[in-house]
């Protein structure tokens, strides 16, 4: 069988799930500053699972991640992970792209890079959005089945994949044909920590906006260009895509290519309409528990 | 543009799942906000049986479409029939359910047909939409929905093309009443999917009954980080026990190992609407909050009178619940013996 050609698709995202008292502004809105940015934790677990069946199968993992610059930080620590190599897919034409938009320029980057793939893999859900639609549409873009909710991959043989995924109440085991997507689910694996070689070679590893403030770093390379192709010989170069190298038609991307708008955001903040204060005394507890029973609550 | 409101059905393992019903009651209210029928669409082989639930909880009209071959779910292939049929009869609003196969679903469908598409949504609601330009938007779909892990309420509007999709949420919308032997149309599609053989196949099934029912719980004791460890939630399973309540918690309960996940309410957990929602040493966060605060009556048990619970509570009781709970517990007892 052929090694398998695999692409795991990761996104950075603002860690919503600890937000502390910083966090959250005066006015009870988010304070996206104040909030660290993490690799997406379900991406993890798409990235663990390819690792794992190039293992089993042989192959090449590639990592591609959507967003501003700053998102180099997951591509290198997909990197340390064990990833083959990893890319950035960044433009500003980019900025205000919905699940349509995303889902379309992350499919002409696969296709335009990677033609041959035979597994796109990505996490269920990114926690800034909890949409799960980026892998869905990425799918049909790509015109592919999808498996989605996988925790576990059976077999992988003659162009056939089979696979564990949750549905609403329990379990399938479901077969389909290569290539194929999958959106993976936190209970598929425990990814794998970052592996120590790996971190002390690729947190070196630069994109091309790093370059001139890297130059005072390496003196002996006198131009950002000579310094790339340096960097590019030891494997550590990450490349930024932009919108000419993956082929992407501007109206389909960007706020162009997004039908959703948001008409308004409005921050949670408690109604703040008085409970009734029930006192922790025997008599106290009585006359609450008699209320509940005369209103009929109990 | 006043095509119809329609609701996709789910249906498995041969009988019609709670949240096509569920979305009847919203779909029936922005029907007859826009003035056009509300209709449900039932796919697989063997479905026009489900027909008459959907009449009696509200549709108007249900499409069939049934075949032999879509017996099981297959992502490929109802992506396709349902594609065809909004192609052919172009509503102006479609509802999936936010539920595993909804998810899976819908942003294929919405993919194919190039239309905005919104997750999760918590409520739904017509009104106007002027865009930047000084364009306006008459009677459109605002889908409303958390972000932000749950810090924030968007309103999402597609305003240039149709249909408006969303998938909701399960158990935010209450169910319709029934309407005892109303009927509607049923039109029955022909398929064409000659050509489409089985794209994924299920090899097997397993079926995990949820031990915990939350969802349709009429009374919910919930306990959260402040019950303090495993062995002290036998209190809140004794006060559940009293009330004939089910039993929940909050997330930090549940990753400290406090309790296992199927209890968990909240934005990650199970939304849950019961009559009477006690919260014991739950401080309130805001995931917590999204998946609780449309119960009908909240109390709120804290030692911490600055806890955001508070916020929320119809009733508070300022307290160790240690001691607030054994309280509870006698009281009730007391009661049912009288």
């Amino acid at each position: 069988m052929k090694e398998l050609s695999m692409v795991v698709l990761v996104k950075q995202v603002p860690d919503t799930q600890n937000l502390t008292g910083e966090a959250m502004k005066e006015d009870g809105t988010v304070n996206r500053a104040a909030l660290p940015a993490i690799f997406n934790p379900e991406d993890l677990n798409a990235l663990e699972m390819a690792l794992d069946l190039r293992e089993t199968y042989g192959g090449a993992v590639h990592v591609i991640s959507m967003g501003p610059p700053s998102a180099v930080e997951v591509l290198k620590e997909a990197l340390y992970r064990g990833a083959d190599d990893a890319y950035l897919l960044s433009d500003r034409r980019f900025a205000g792209s919905d699940t349509l938009a995303t889902s379309f320029a992350l499919k002409q980057a696969v296709t335009t890079k990677f033609p041959d793939f035979d597994i796109v893999l990505c996490g269920r859900q990114a926690i800034d959005g909890d949409t799960a639609q980026v892998g869905p549409q990425t799918a049909e873009k790509l015109g592919i089945p999808q498996l989605t909710y996988v925790e576990r991959i059976e077999e992988i043989k003659d162009g056939m994949i089979k696979a564990r995924k949750l549905i609403d109440n329990g379990s399938e085991l479901v077969e389909t044909t290569l290539p194929v997507l999958l959106t993976v689910t936190d209970s598929a694996n425990e990814p794998r920590p970052y592996l120590a070689k790996r971190l002390l070679k690729y947190r070196k590893a630069a994109c091309g906006f790093d370059l001139p403030g890297l130059l005072s770093k390496y003196p002996q390379f006198k131009t950002a260009e000579a310094l790339r192709e340096h960097l590019k010989q030891k494997g550590l170069f990450i490349e930024m895509w932009g919108m000419e190298d993956i082929q992407a038609d501007k109206e389909e991307v960007g706020f162009a290519g997004s039908p959703t708008t948001v008409k308004m955001i409005e921050s949670i903040s408690l109604t703040g309409k008085g409970f009734k204060k029930v006192e922790p005394t025997d008599d106290g507890i009585a006359q609450f528990v008699a209320e509940l029973i005369e209103d009929h609550t109990w | 543009m006043n095509g119809e409101v329609w609701v996709f059905a789910e249906h498995d393992w041969d009988t019609l799942q709670e949240i096509g019903i569920e979305l009847l009651s919203k779909g029936r209210e922005l029907a007859d906000e826009l003035g056009v029928a509300l209709c449900g669409v039932l796919i697989g082989s063997d479905v026009e049986k489900h027909g008459p639930a959907l009449f009696e909880h509200g549709a108007d009209r249900v499409y069939v479409c049934e075949h032999k071959s879509l017996g099981a779910y297959d992502t490929v292939k109802y992506a396709k029939v349902l594609t065809d049929l909004i192609k052919k009869h172009s509503p102006q609003v479609v509802l999936y359910g936010a539920s595993a196969r909804g998810r899976d679903l819908a942003p294929r469908i919405a993919s194919k047909l190039k239309v905005g598409l919104t997750a999760d949504c918590t409520d739904l609601q017509i009104g106007d939409f002027k865009r930047p330009d000084g364009t306006l938007f008459q009677k459109i779909l605002y889908q409303i929905r958390p972000a932000f892990g749950g810090n924030i309420i968007a309103t999402i509007v597609t305003p240039t093309t149709r249909p408006q999709m969303a998938t909701v949420r399960e158990g935010v919308m209450p169910t319709p009443p029934v309407q005892h032997g109303k009927t509607g149309d049923i039109v029955r599609e022909a398929i064409e999917i000659a050509n489409l053989g089985n794209v994924t196949r299920i090899l097997q099934r397993e079926k995990k009954e949820r031990k915990v029912n939350l969802k349709g719980a009429r009374i919910i004791v919930s306990g959260g980080y402040g019950v303090g460890s495993r062995e002290n939630f036998s209190l809140i399973y004794s006060l559940a026990a009293a009330l004939g309540a089910e039993v929940g918690a909050s997330r930090a309960a549940v990753d400290a190992g406090f309790i296992i996940k199927d209890h968990q309410v909240g934005q990650t957990g199970t939304t849950v609407r019961p009559k009477l929602y006690i919260a014991c040493g739950i401080s309130g966060s805001v995931q917590h909050r999204a998946g609780m605060d449309q119960s009908a009556k909240i109390v709120a048990i804290n030692n911490d009178p600055e806890a955001p619970i508070f916020g929320i509570a119809h009733y508070g009781i300022i307290g160790d619940l240690n001691v607030v709970i054994p309280m509870l517990i006698e009281d009730i007892k007391k009661r049912r013996v009288d």
